[in-house]
C-alpha cells in the first residue's frame, strides 16, 4: 500500500475581491505523504479556502500548491465533502456516487452506499433523505474512486452522535486500508484528538499557523482519555471550540 | 331571438363536418403540412436558441453586446417578418419557416439565458472536484439545471408557433391549416372553420398530453413535490 501523496502549499497571496486584508500572504505549509492533518481553528479563519485551494476549485491566488509534484489543479482527483452534502439533486444516492466514478458499476455503488449505512436507499432522490443521510452520501462519493488524497470540509457536522463514532470509524478503516493522505477541516477539538496525526491550528488575519501540533500517539492506539486530554490541549485559545 | 344555423353550427354538426374533411376531405393532408412547418421551426429555434442562451448566460459582454437586438427581435412584429421574407425568398416553404424560427428565437434564447444565470455555481465546483470531462460536465450537471427551462421554452413556443404558422400560412402558402381556414372564411363557412379548429387543438392536446407532460414528469421526477 503505497502512502499518498506529500504536499507543498506556498501561498504568496490568497485575497477575496473587495477585501482589504488577504486571507493568507506568505503561507507556507508541508504536509508528509500518507499523513492525517486537521486545519483547526475559529469559523472564517480559512480552513475552507485552504482545502479547496489544494483541491484545485480555487485557483485565483499567488503561490504554488503542489501534491507530489503536480501543480493542485491538474493533479488526479480528491476525494473532496464540501461542508454542505452538495449532492447533484436530479441523481439518486446511487447515481450521485457514481458521478465521482464513471466506470461504477450500480453494485459498487450500493456497496460503498452499504458501508455509510444506506444501502435501502439507492434509488432515493437526494430530497428524500434527511441532511444526515445526505451528508453520508457525500462521504461515500469522496471515498468511491479510491483517491489517493482525501480533502473534508467539516464532514462530519449534523449528524448524531452515534453516526459520528460510525463515520469516524469509518474513516478511521479506510486511513488504515488505503493510506491515503487525509485532510480535514474541524472546529471540533475532540474530533481532531481522535482521528488526525497532526493538527495546524490557524489564527488571524492574513492566517499564520498558530500551532503546529504532532500527536504523539497514533490515532489507533488513543484511549478515551487520551482523546480528551489532547481535545483539551486543542479547545484552549480557540473560541467555540466544541469538545464532545 | 333568432339565430343563423349557417353562422352558429351546433357540435353535432362541426363533428359531422370534422369527419368528412378527415375522410373525403382535405384536413389530414393539411393537417400534416402545418404539422411539418411547426415542427421544422420548433425544432431549429429550440437549437438555435438554447445554443445562442448558453452563450449569452455565459459570456456578459456578449450579451451587453447583444441584449439591444435580442430586445428587438422579441418585440418585432410577426407578420412584418413574414412580410418582408415572403418578399425576399418567394411564398416559400423557406420563407415561412425562417419567419417562424426568427420570431421565435429570441423568446428561447431570453428563457435559456434566464436558466444559465440561474446556474449554481456550487456545482461547477463540484465538477471540479471531481475533475468532469467537458462531456460529462455536460450531461451531469450542465444540462439536468436547463432542462426545466428547456421545457418551459419549449411548451411557451410551441403554442406561438401554432399560431403564427396558421398566420403566415393565411398570408400565402399552397396549403396547411391556416391557408384552408382562409378560403373557409371567404366563404363565411364557420362549421368548416370550426372543423378546422376543433382538428388542430386535438392535435395540440396530444402534443401537450401525448408527448411534453410525459417527458416533463421523466425528465424532472427528482424535483420535489410542490406542497
Amino acid at each position: 500500500m503505497a502512502p499518498g501523496p506529500g504536499l507543498t502549499i506556498s501561498i504568496a497571496e490568497k485575497r477575496f475581491p473587495g477585501t482589504d486584508t488577504p486571507l493568507f500572504a506568505d503561507f507556507r505549509l508541508d504536509i508528509a505523504p500518507g499523513s492525517v492533518v486537521a486545519t483547526f481553528g475559529p469559523s472564517g479563519v480559512g480552513k475552507s479556502t485552504l482545502l479547496r485551494l489544494i483541491a484545485g476549485i480555487d485557483h485565483d491566488f499567488t503561490g504554488a500548491i503542489s501534491v507530489d509534484g503536480i501543480p493542485a489543479h491538474q493533479a488526479p482527483p480528491s476525494g473532496f465533502v464540501f461542508q454542505d452534502p452538495r449532492l447533484l439533486p436530479w441523481r439518486t444516492a446511487r447515481d450521485n456516487i457514481r458521478a465521482a466514478a464513471p466506470t461504477m458499476s450500480a453494485e459498487t455503488a450500493d456497496l460503498a452506499l452499504a458501508q455509510v449505512g444506506l444501502a435501502d436507499h439507492a434509488t432515493a432522490w437526494p430530497h428524500r433523505l434527511s441532511g444526515g443521510m445526505q451528508r453520508r452520501v457525500a462521504l461515500a462519493r469522496a471515498f468511491a474512486t479510491n483517491p489517493r488524497l482525501l480533502l473534508l470540509d467539516e464532514p462530519f457536522i449534523s449528524l448524531d452522535r452515534a453516526l459520528v463514532d460510525a463515520m469516524h470509524q469509518l474513516l478511521a478503516d479506510r486511513i488504515a486500508t488505503t493510506g491515503p493522505t487525509v485532510i480535514f477541516a474541524s472546529h471540533n477539538a475532540a474530533e481532531v484528538a481522535r482521528l488526525a496525526d497532526r493538527v495546524i491550528t490557524l489564527a488571524g488575519r492574513p492566517a499564520t499557523i498558530a500551532q503546529d501540533l504532532t500527536f504523539p500517539l497514533p490515532p489507533a492506539r488513543r484511549d478515551a482519555a487520551t482523546i480528551e486530554a489532547y481535545g483539551r490541549q486543542l479547545a484552549t485559545g480557540v473560541p467555540h471550540a466544541a469538545l464532545d | 331571438m333568432a339565430v343563423s344555423h349557417r353562422l352558429f353550427p351546433t357540435p353535432v354538426a362541426v363533428a359531422h363536418e370534422l369527419f368528412l374533411l378527415a375522410t373525403q376531405g382535405p384536413l389530414l393532408p393539411d393537417l400534416g403540412k402545418t404539422l411539418l412547418r411547426a415542427t421544422s421551426a420548433f425544432v431549429i429555434a429550440m437549437i438555435l436558441g438554447t445554443v445562442l442562451g448558453i452563450i449569452l448566460g455565459r459570456r456578459r459582454w456578449l450579451d451587453r453586446l447583444f441584449s439591444g437586438w435580442l430586445l428587438v427581435g422579441l418585440n418585432l412584429p410577426a407578420i412584418v417578418v413574414a412580410i418582408v421574407f415572403y418578399i425576399w425568398l418567394g411564398l416559400t416553404e423557406l420563407a415561412l419557416i425562417t419567419a417562424v424560427v426568427i420570431n421565435k428565437v429570441p423568446l428561447v434564447i431570453t428563457t435559456i439565458r434566464e436558466g444559465v444565470r440561474s446556474f449554481s455555481a456550487d456545482y461547477d465546483e463540484l465538477a471540479t472536484a471531481l475533475r468532469l470531462s467537458p462531456m460529462r460536465r455536460l450531461r451531469l450537471i450542465t444540462v439536468p439545471q436547463l432542462m426545466p427551462f428547456i421545457l418551459a421554452a419549449a411548451r411557451t413556443g410551441l403554442s406561438l408557433i401554432w399560431k403564427i404558422v396558421l398566420v403566415f400560412e393565411v398570408l400565402g402558402s399552397d396549403g396547411g391549416v391556416g391557408y384552408r381556414v382562409s378560403i373557409q372564411f371567404q366563404f363565411f363557412d364557420i362549421t368548416g372553420i370550426l372543423a378546422y379548429t376543433t382538428a388542430f387543438i386535438l392535435v395540440v392536446l396530444a402534443f401537450e398530453y401525448g408527448l411534453l407532460r410525459p417527458l416533463e414528469r421523466k425528465v424532472l421526477q427528482w424535483r420535489p413535490d410542490p406542497a
